[in-house]
């Protein structure tokens, strides 16, 4: 045994890595085992209700007081999802203008972090404020968290998913913050990484439940 | 012959020159947030205890009437809650927090202030689910709170309230500090230090993480689920509107049958660690070792279900579930086998941890052979809620996890006090705990096979459960005073114990190279490391010749990086060669070192602060909070709950925005 690092820094880390992209992955792993939960027992409980209104099925007398139509709108999420999936590539454009910023093909306003975070988190409100038509239309049309088994686990499940979405809007608001307080830069890559990750964790979990949910019947 | 003859004194020496009550509230060193883990869970497992003892004097002898039946029903719950969430895990975490930095030549977890963070909210929960008891309404649905059992239909007061939110604030901690742990052993560890050089008790630690991450998910779940069902009437549970009365149970057992080895695994590190230095020989099968506790933790996904034999799964999913039980007997019990071929042979000296470590592999093995008893489901649908259950877990977790922790314990209070535990004290601690625990939990074997059920506040004479129960109560009030005389030396030790060179035990990893107490900094120089006993290198080169070796660390260190050349020899802390063999002028070169501090040797150590004890209380208020809403005062819980998750909100940007510690280039 000997010593090896200089006393008066960080020694390197042993993976090269940051820590906080240890973390994130670390973060996102619990994640999965967390919609993983929240998505099995909405299948789990699918075709179990006793009342309407359901998802695919319409429902009829005497099920239902009133004849009921399924409630799922296919077309309007299709929508939602394809905004969420360009907020990626919007996130994907925002990482690379920070980590290459002041570099040829970087200038102007395609070239600009400010831009892109910004444009990520408005489609990403975007997609949160389908969700909140999409809810509330639910409600008129007499399916709540209370209704039925569909209800609870559908509003927990997609409910879930948007709060972790609005999470990412306030994460992505802080960075665009820091951006136009200081300028991020190649050096700042790293905070712009982490906060990517799990905004396409995020948009990968929205394309499991998109296709679980709406698509398969 | 290197004992701790040889190892620098450092009498005297401080852990830190920072003292009094705003230091501990601000701190942010791992070995601090360490003790303050240990103090606290041994200060519930005094509660807790004191819950069995009523329980156990209820029991003493048929109709007793000490408590009513409704208070047993509590007591049983947070005895149980109490044991495995605010003491077994805690305990492990104090370990977690004071070890796997020292052990991989750290100075620092990952995530300093995110480690203070998950203390506190740990502190926090714990209060809160306690608080239950000075409103009169302790939790009372069993520590795994069977949905729909606790739902507002069958469990209309506060009750399950204060268990599931508590549990869920609790979660948070432990999620925490599982990022901030694996994160800490993946990047952090010394130059050389491989994985497969880490000490036993790292592996063991960051084996645990994975379980943690991976399984504490799905209880958040099953738990938002019951918030949901108690506090906005969803459906979840709710088996008039076709729920799975089986759904909390899965759900439930994903996480509960992770979390058993969540609770035992850090205590096998622990011995992993005690054994071969009190034999002087390396740990037997090493790979084998690691491999077998990477087996446990994944079979421990996919056994769940055996806690569920008696609800009628059917055949195959019984044989499945039958087989992967009895399969993760083997991992489990070649590691038995290499503690017992790690001591066969040695130079074995009995001191506390030693005994207390031997305990666990000579105990653990009764309960781990109780339970393969019940792997099998028609031995179950016999064995299934009795006091046949009671004794195995309690085998254990008893005489196994809390056999591992104590010996952890009496084998690191000098490494975290600078003072040794008193061996004529800890005697005394250690008959009585070992005599204790067979006496209280040998007898529910039988009293559980004549058919006692568990969980009944009171039975009536002439069943043959009478002696049994006595057996039981007596051993649990030997255990009582063990606790007492534990309590006692720990006391005693803190003040008045023998002054702890840095070297004890002669042991063999880093976290000895270093004095007693730890400088707040750990190493003065990052250590390199050229074997699994990187101590033993220097002092007993003789007992590592059979260990790989590497003539000179990691390659990447002897190197220029970031402009600065690494990898050059340091005499003050390693007294010897990197070859190994003892350097004839290391005694007295080293008895006469001074302690530096961290400024002295312009280490950047992170800033105190109070940022996260804040976080956590509102987090605590916050969900604390929600419970207004199940008492009908809708408007209040909401706006306290908004306010509070403001706070917070307010509070975690103060701190991510300002610096950890003083900036260095």
């Amino acid at each position: 045994m000997s010593t090896a690092v200089a006393s008066h820094a960080h020694p390197p880390t042993s993976t090269g890595l940051d820590h906080r992209k240890i973390a994130i992955w670390a973060f996102i792993g619990s994640e999965c085992m967390l919609f993983a939960s929240l998505i099995s027992t909405y299948l789990i409980y699918k075709g179990r209700n006793v009342v309407g209104p359901f998802p695919h099925e319409a429902c009829n007398p005497p099920i239902c007081a009133t004849p009921l139509h399924p409630i799922l709108n296919i077309p309007i999420t299709s929508a939602s999802t394809f905004v969420l999936l360009m907020s990626s590539l919007s996130m994907v454009l925002a990482l690379a203008a920070v980590e290459n910023k002041g570099k040829p093909g970087y200038e102007g306003l395609l070239g600009s972090s400010k831009f892109w975070l910004l444009a990520t988190a408005i489609l990403g409100t975007t997609f949160l404020g389908f969700q909140a038509y999409e809810f509330t239309s639910f409600v008129h049309e007499g399916l709540t968290i209370k209704t039925n088994l569909f209800g609870s686990s559908f509003f927990t499940l997609t409910g879930f998913h948007g709060a972790h979405v609005t999470a990412g809007v306030l994460w992505l608001l802080t960075l665009l913050a820091i951006d136009m307080k200081r300028g991020l830069g190649p050096k700042d890559a790293l905070l712009v990484d982490i906060s990517a990750l799990y905004w396409h964790f995020v948009d990968v979990v929205w394309i499991a439940i998109f296709t679980l949910v709406y698509l398969i019947k | 012959m290197a004992t701790a003859a040889i190892s620098p004194s450092y009498a005297g020496a401080s852990s830190s020159s920072k003292t009094g009550l705003w230091s501990w509230l601000t701190t942010v060193d791992h070995k601090r947030i360490g003790a303050l883990y240990m103090f606290t869970s041994l200060a519930w497992f005094a509660v807790g205890g004191l819950e069995a003892l009523i329980m156990r004097w209820q029991l003493k002898g048929p109709n007793g009437h000490v408590v009513s039946a409704e208070v047993f029903n509590q007591l049983f719950t947070m005895h149980g809650t109490t044991m495995i969430f605010l003491v077994v895990m805690p305990l492990s975490a104090a370990f977690f927090n004071f070890l796997i930095p020292l052990q991989i030549g750290a100075r620092d977890v990952a995530f300093p202030r995110l480690n203070a963070f998950s203390y506190w909210v740990y502190l926090f929960g714990s209060l809160f689910m306690n608080f239950s008891w000075v409103v009169g309404q302790a939790p009372n649905g069993g520590w795994f709170g069977y949905a729909p059992l606790t739902t507002n239909l069958y469990s209309p007061g506060l009750n399950i309230d204060f268990w599931m939110l508590g549990l869920q604030i609790l979660g948070v901690s432990s999620l925490a500090a599982s990022f901030n742990f694996a994160t800490t052993v993946i990047n952090m560890r010394a130059p050389g230090m491989n994985l497969m050089r880490m000490p036993m008790f790292t592996w063991m630690a960051f084996i645990t993480q994975f379980l943690l991450i991976l399984a504490f998910p799905v209880i958040t779940i099953a738990l938002v689920f019951l918030q949901f069902d108690r506090f906005f009437g969803t459906n979840f549970y709710t088996m008039s509107a076709g729920a799975d009365p089986l759904l909390w149970q899965h759900l439930f057992w994903i996480f509960g049958h992770p979390e058993v080895y969540i609770l035992i695994l850090p205590a096998f590190g622990l011995v992993s660690e005690v054994l071969p230095t009190f034999s002087r020989k390396p740990l037997f099968g090493y790979p084998v070792m690691v491999y077998s506790g990477i087996l446990i933790a994944f079979l421990g996904f996919g056994v769940w279900a055996h806690h569920m034999f008696a609800v009628g799964m059917g055949p195959i999913a019984d044989s499945v579930f039958s087989i992967t039980t009895m399969l993760i007997a083997i991992p489990t019990g070649v590691k038995i086998f290499n503690w017992v071929f790690t001591m066969w042979g040695g130079n074995l000296r009995f001191t506390l941890p030693m005994k207390f470590a031997i305990t666990l592999v000579a105990l653990f093995t009764i309960g781990g052979i109780s339970g393969v008893m019940h792997s099998s489901p028609p031995a179950d649908l016999q064995q299934t809620d009795t006091y046949f259950i009671v004794a195995h877990f309690h085998y254990v977790l008893v005489a196994g996890s809390l056999m591992g922790l104590w010996a952890g314990i009496y084998y690191y209070f000098p490494k975290m006090t600078g003072r040794m535990l008193n061996e004529k004290v800890g005697n005394w601690h250690f008959w009585l705990t070992f005599i204790g625990v067979n006496l209280t939990f040998m007898p529910m074997h039988w009293s559980g096979l004549f058919g006692m059920p568990r969980r009944i506040y009171t039975y009536d004479a002439g069943q043959g459960w009478d002696i049994f129960n006595a057996m039981s109560t007596w051993g649990a009030v030997i255990q009582g005073i063990a606790g007492v005389v534990a309590a006692y030396n720990i006391w005693y030790s803190l003040r008045k114990g023998a002054i702890a060179p840095a070297d004890p035990w002669g042991a063999p990893s880093l976290e000895w190279s270093i004095p007693s107490p730890a400088p707040e900094y750990n190493f003065a120089e990052i250590p390199r490391v050229t074997s699994r006993y990187p101590l033993w290198d220097v002092k007993s080169p003789e007992l590592t010749v059979e260990v790989p070796h590497s003539k000179h660390g990691d390659e990447r260190n002897d190197v220029e990086m970031g402009g600065k050349h690494v990898g050059s020899f340091h005499d003050h802390m390693a007294a010897g060669t990197p070859e190994g063999g003892v350097n004839p002028n290391a005694k007295q070169a080293s008895t006469k070192v001074s302690i530096k501090t961290a400024e002295e040797l312009g280490i950047p150590m992170p800033y105190p602060t109070i940022k996260p004890l804040f976080v956590a209380l509102f987090m605590t208020l916050m969900f604390g909070s929600l419970m207004f809403i199940h008492e009908g005062k809708t408007a209040l819980g909401v706006g306290l709950v908004s306010a509070f998750a403001f706070a917070m909100t307010a509070m975690l940007y103060a701190w991510l925005t300002s610096p950890l510690e003083p900036h260095h280039h």
